[in-house]
């Protein structure tokens, strides 16, 4: 390994120019580092990122995100819009033109056969395809020549670009997957594991949860690129040792998602070898107040069911709970340069980022006051004030992970200045996060008064990640517990102003509609924003052309990285 | 002792059975789920048809079945076709991971070479330094030798390898940039210069795991040889003039075998089971990280599998321990 | 006889001593007079003594909360303190005399974490340790003693050997913490399910081990001798099968601590142990592995304190052993 880096090193001290007309393969091997190994090429059967991500090297979308979270055309030549033609009037279909001369890395021309297939294969009832949100509403997709692909919606679809669009939607080849529909998926391990694409990189080997060998394609669309002759993608490991394995040994160019703590990152950045590189998107760090009563004395039908929590939906509460946190120094000790301060549940694209709130600053004794002015106070001198007869004592449950022991632990110091009093508990994540019916931990169940999680959304559109706010989306024994309003937030306002939203086109009135939401559920004390999480991942310094993309896949350019003098 | 053998074997078909149920249960009733690692951006309902295409939807004593017919009737005859070239298992359904939808065995073997290379050779190395240390700290017990032996063993097995690996990796592949601090799981060994590029990459997992079995079997090994010693048998072969050697390296070391044997012989599966911290922290990527990333991704029929073989070698090594106890004392007798 | 029965001239009673020339003593009296010349195991059991009255009764002088963070000004103000001993080299350190150990990155007072975490760590590497020896040993003995029960018994232990650590110890928790928090509180209910669950999983070795002896034991002569003259099995097996196992024991009784405490670390780690407020040495350790070339001393005193607790049970377990043994005892 030491040879082979001396080697590389050697061939970069011989430089090209950065950027210049390289050739293909000119830069020999790049080698990237992901703590979570791929355990599958094909991210229709798979919705992990490791797993998307992995196979954007090979299959790629029709148009994807930029770094801006703008779309831009990939695979086709522009954008279809209502103003170019592209989309109907009546926004009920798009139009994609494919870019003539396209060609799969088997060499066989790309057709909009195989983009229409793709949408066969993920719709099939008993394929269990993971994306098969990107193509909700899609009633027929058409054909009418080898280069044009019509899809049709069901209804007026305001935002039309979930089929086809980003990492998570890629076209795969209808020659290849052709026998492996359905119930058949899983049979076509070849397949799965070597998928035919169009991107920069074909598939050599593939070991799943350990390596995948990529050599690049030789029939890629641009014929200098991309510059790397190989890649290595390993998997596996722990966040702080991808980090050092770049940063400080340099044995790696590429490490993804460094979720570590800010000193652990900027001491490994003074080994010298690689740089943190960091991007926002809408991933926020989040208290959900529960608006049911958790009280494990109700019976499995009732416990957080019946409504109201006996003290949480007092605007006093929430308010004073939310003023009593310290949201910059919880940024700075969890997340430094990976984290900011916000204080809305939509904190990104910019359109959606409400200002309306401000919550910079932490204000102890205005929160006291204003839960003294409210009638809630300390009546028996334990330390814990009682509200409508209760005392303020609640649970407050989260994933286990090292930054949200800390967080927990810091939270649970600043309510009990204002007289509330929280019992800690962590939960494996794979319980919490797992949705098992069966089991009292999982979030959804949510028998507890306050948690603490992430969330995101796809793409830029936050229209469905808006819709976690509806009534009818609270997670009851009724739904089996499957439902995304964890909050249990119920308002007859909120559901109007999402019907609202559902049915406007203009996107600057689809913006305001949605921080308006944004704003309802949050004064309203839906949840408390804590930090704004960015992605962080480390580059080799001899790595050049990585651009951070939080709104598709991270290597969506990897075709442009090239290696360049230190 | 070979009617006992035979007799032990048969004895395993329905324990091993009988194991695998109780392995399947209780993977069965811990909470989790094969969706737990997906993002939460995946809706409930996409969730629940992707439980069904897994085949979630059956109860567990049909799957429980499935499963035993996968493994035991159609992966051997995999193994068969493999061997010699026939296909009898043409068609059939095979034991597939839920994480990567491929048969497990394919990974379960693709995974092997490096927890060989890495584990086994630590434990063989292990058990090279720590029987000679445990016949020499106690035939010169609270000698100088011995207590530097207890003193480094013991602290080299109370501290975590979760600890030690990102030590030796701080000094030694940071500061002084001797070795490597990730494992290279595409290196093929074909000559001479590979071979020695191979122990290069595992010297460091291999020093972390091996410590760690040192330790612990040159304290029993130390301990055993300290209680037979003062036995009367040794005073008798000394009194009729054997000669030291031959006391303590034939009559003692034989004797003082039974109780090590137990754990070598215990120990020997736990290669297979590999190292998970080890592993996961040289990213040596073998047995130990498959399985670690099956539990966590709640890949039940994957760490079934796995758990199940690791089972068939338990009840095997254990039965073997018991054949060498027969061969090191003849007075045990098992009929 | 060639092989003289070490405890069978006590317990016959046959030949009736002619004249006691000492005033007779029991024999626990010998074992602790056999017991103080052995210097290692005196050294063990005083630094054993300290480190357990240390974390015992130091948070009663050193009255620092472990868990307690200062607001938030103080906290930036205090956190990431270095020891104080670091002045020695380092006069520029940020150290007070306020801690001594210095602080974590959110300003919680290291000694304190220390000995609060020491407590729970010795505890349930005691407690642990000492329900895996019996469970072993009772185990190993009625299976190598009574014939009828080694089958069954052994392929018991074949199935626990198997059993997978991590979803046994989901399904446990499932099943029983709730039930265990009610009873027992939070903390305690979580104290029982782990130190159960360590014993219940770590036991199998010992088990094996006693096991192989007894079974060559069985059929060494003392064994014979004493059966003939009539010694009931309950006596065969506490006065003579027992005190010649004890070695094995011994060592895995020291090596159970270990692995207890580590285990314990892990489970806190996976989320399975305590509350994440709840400091253990093998947490302590483990949260500071990524910052140990910032702050070494993070990661050296849960490390050492781990060690040293292990080292001494050690030695203390060299010198009962060597006690219990009457053939060295005589000596």
């Amino acid at each position: 390994m030491t040879v082979k880096s001396l080697l590389l090193g050697a061939a970069a001290a011989v430089a090209f120019a950065p950027g210049a007309m390289a050739e293909r393969g000119a830069d020999g091997e790049v080698k990237i580092l992901y703590w979570q190994a791929p355990s599958i090429l094909n991210p229709f059967l798979s919705g992990g990122t490791k797993d998307v991500e992995s196979a954007s090297l090979i299959v790629e979308p029709l148009a994807r995100y930029n770094e801006k979270g703008e779309l831009v055309p990939w695979l086709v030549e522009e954008i279809p819009t209502v103003a170019n033609g592209g989309v109907s009037e009546d926004l009920t279909t798009i139009t994609w033109k494919i870019m003539p001369g396209l060609k799969w890395s088997d060499g066989t021309d790309f057709t909009s056969e195989d983009v229409k297939f793709s949408w066969e294969y993920c719709t099939h009832p008993e394929g269990g395809c993971a994306q098969s949100t990107k193509f909700e509403g899609v009633g027929s997709v058409d054909t009418p020549d080898p280069l044009t692909v019509v899809v049709n919606f069901d209804g007026p679809t305001p935002f039309p670009y979930g089929p086809f669009v980003g990492g998570e939607s890629p076209i795969i080849q209808k020659a290849q997957f052709a026998d492996c529909m359905g119930a058949r998926a899983p049979e076509c391990t070849d397949q799965n594991f070597g998928p035919i694409g169009t991107g920069p990189f074909v598939v050599t080997e593939f070991r799943p949860n350990d390596v995948i060998t990529l050599v690049a394609n030789d029939y890629y669309r641009d014929p200098a690129k991309p510059a790397f002759g190989e890649v290595t993608f390993k998997g596996g490991g722990d966040a702080a040792a991808a980090g050092r394995a770049v940063m400080e040994t340099g044995e790696f160019d590429y490490a993804w998602n460094l979720q570590l703590a800010p000193d652990v990152i900027s001491q490994m950045e003074q080994g010298g070898k690689g740089v943190p590189v960091v991007a926002f998107g809408p991933l926020l760090e989040r208290i959900h107040l529960n608006h049911t009563n958790p009280d494990p004395a109700l019976g499995p039908d009732e416990r957080s069911v019946v409504r109201p929590h006996p003290f949480l939906q007092e605007p006093a509460v929430y308010q004073a709970m939310k003023m009593a946190i310290d949201q910059p120094l919880l940024v700075e000790v969890g997340y430094g340069q990976a984290g900011r301060v916000t204080c809305n549940w939509v904190p990104a694209p910019d359109a959606f980022n409400s200002d309306s709130m401000s919550c910079d600053t932490q204000d102890i004794a205005g929160a006291n006051k204003l839960l003294d002015d409210a009638g809630f106070v300390d009546s028996d001198g334990d330390g814990v004030r009682e509200a409508n007869g209760v005392p303020m004592r609640i649970s407050f449950q989260t994933s286990t992970n090292a930054v949200r022991q800390d967080f927990q632990a810091l939270i649970k110091q600043w309510w009990s200045e204002i007289g509330i009093d929280a019992e800690l508990r962590n939960i494996n994540a794979s319980v919490f996060f797992g949705g098992d019916p069966g089991s009292p931990d999982t979030f959804q169940k949510f028998y507890a008064d306050v948690e603490m999680y992430a969330n995101t959304f796809n793409g830029t559109d936050p229209q469905s990640y808006l819709g976690n706010g509806l009534c009818d989306k609270a997670p009851s024994p009724a739904n089996q517990w499957q439902g995304e309003n964890v909050s249990r937030f119920c308002m007859e306002e909120y559901d109007a102003l999402h019907a609202q939203l559902r049915s406007t086109a203009d996107m600057a009135e689809r913006a305001r509609i949605g921080r308006e939401l944004n704003d309802m559920f949050v004064m309203n004390g839906g949840m408390i924003p804590l930090v704004q999480r960015g992605r962080l991942s480390a580059r080799a310094t001899t790595l050049g052309g990585v651009v951070l993309n939080v709104w598709d896949s991270e290597l969506w350019n990897v075709a442009d990285w090239y290696r360049m003098d230190e | 002792m070979l009617t006992f053998t035979i007799r032990r074997l048969t004895l395993a078909v329905p324990t091993l059975l009988f194991i695998s149920l109780v392995i399947f249960l209780l993977l069965e009733l811990a909470p989790g789920d094969p969706m737990a690692q997906m993002p939460l951006t995946i809706p409930p309902e996409v969730r629940e048809q992707m439980r069904v295409a897994l085949g979630l939807d059956q109860p567990w004593p049909v799957r429980f079945w499935k499963w035993c017919v996968q493994f035991f009737w159609i992966e051997p005859q995999v193994l068969i076709d493999h061997i010699f070239g026939t296909s009898f298992s043409a068609g059939d359904p095979r034991v597939v991971s839920w994480q990567t939808r491929s048969p497990v065995m394919d990974t379960v073997i693709q995974r092997m070479p490096q927890t060989l290379w890495v584990v086994g050779v630590a434990y063989v190395v292990g058990i090279l330094i720590a029987i000679p240390i445990g016949i020499y700290s106690a035939y010169r017990q609270y000698s100088i030798f011995d207590q530097a032996g207890t003193f480094v063993t013991m602290v080299g097995y109370s501290v975590p390898p979760f600890f030690t690996g990102p030590l030796v990796i701080m000094i030694f592949a940071v500061q002084m940039g001797w070795f490597p601090s990730l494992y290279d799981t595409t290196h093929k060994v074909v000559d001479w210069a590979s071979f020695k590029e191979q122990l290069h990459q595992m010297f460091l997992p291999v020093m972390v795991l091996a410590t760690q079995i040192t330790a612990q079997i040159s304290r029993f090994m130390r301990a055993a040889m300290l209680d037979n010693l003062h036995q009367d048998y040794v005073r008798t072969a000394r009194a009729k003039g054997l000669g030291e050697t031959m006391v303590v390296m034939v009559h003692v070391v034989r004797n003082s075998m039974i109780p090590v044997v137990t754990v070598i012989a215990l120990g020997v599966p736990s290669i297979f089971g590999g190292a998970i911290i080890t592993e996961q922290v040289f990213k040596v990527n073998g047995i130990g990280q498959l399985l670690i990333t099956a539990i966590q991704a709640n890949d039940l029929p994957m760490v079934q599998t796995l758990t199940f073989i690791f089972a068939v070698l338990i009840v095997l090594f254990n039965l073997i321990a018991d054949v060498l106890y027969g061969l090191l004392d003849p007075r045990i007798r098992y009929d | 006889m060639t092989d003289k029965a070490p405890a069978a001239p006590l317990n016959a009673g046959a030949l009736p001593d002619p004249m006691p020339t000492r005033p007779p003593r029991s024999q626990w009296q010998d074992v602790w007079r056999q017991f103080r010349s052995h210097k290692g195991a005196m050294a063990g059991l005083a630094l054993f003594v300290f480190i357990v009255l240390g974390v015992a009764i130091g948070p009663w002088i050193w009255s620092a909360s472990p868990t307690d963070i200062p607001p938030v000004v103080d906290m930036i103000k205090n956190r990431d303190m270095r020891p104080i001993y670091t002045l020695l080299w380092d006069s520029g350190a940020k150290t007070s005399w306020a801690h001594p150990l210095g602080t974590d990155n959110l300003a919680r007072d290291n000694l304190a974490r220390l000995m609060f975490g020491g407590r729970v760590s010795i505890a349930v590497g005691l407690t642990a340790m000492a329900l895996s020896i019996l469970l072993g040993t009772l185990i190993g003995v009625m299976a190598g003693y009574v014939k009828k029960l080694d089958g069954p018994l052994m392929r018991l232990t074949d199935l626990f050997l198997a059993l997978p650590l991590l979803p046994l110890i989901l399904v446990a928790s499932l099943m029983f913490r709730e039930a265990l928090a009610a009873t027992f509180g939070p903390e305690g209910g979580v104290f029982i399910l782990v130190v159960a669950l360590i014993g219940i999983t770590s036991w199998m070795q010992t088990a094996r081990i006693v096991r192989g002896d007894v079974l060559a034991l069985k059929e060494r002569e003392f064994i014979l001798a004493a059966q003939s003259i009539g010694t009931s099995p309950r006596n065969l097996i506490l006065r003579h099968l027992l005190p010649n196992v004890v070695s094995p024991i011994m060592v895995s009784a020291t090596l159970g601590i270990a692995i207890a405490i580590i285990t314990e670390s892990s489970l806190s780690f996976l989320g399975f142990g305590f509350p994440p407020d709840f400091p253990t040495w093998g947490r302590l350790l483990n949260d500071s592995v990524d910052r140990m070339t910032l702050y070494p001393e993070r990661v050296i005193w849960p490390g050492m304190l781990i060690s040293l607790t292990v080292l001494s049970v050690n030695y203390l377990g060299d010198g009962l052993r060597d006690a219990l043994d009457p053939r060295i005892r005589g000596r």
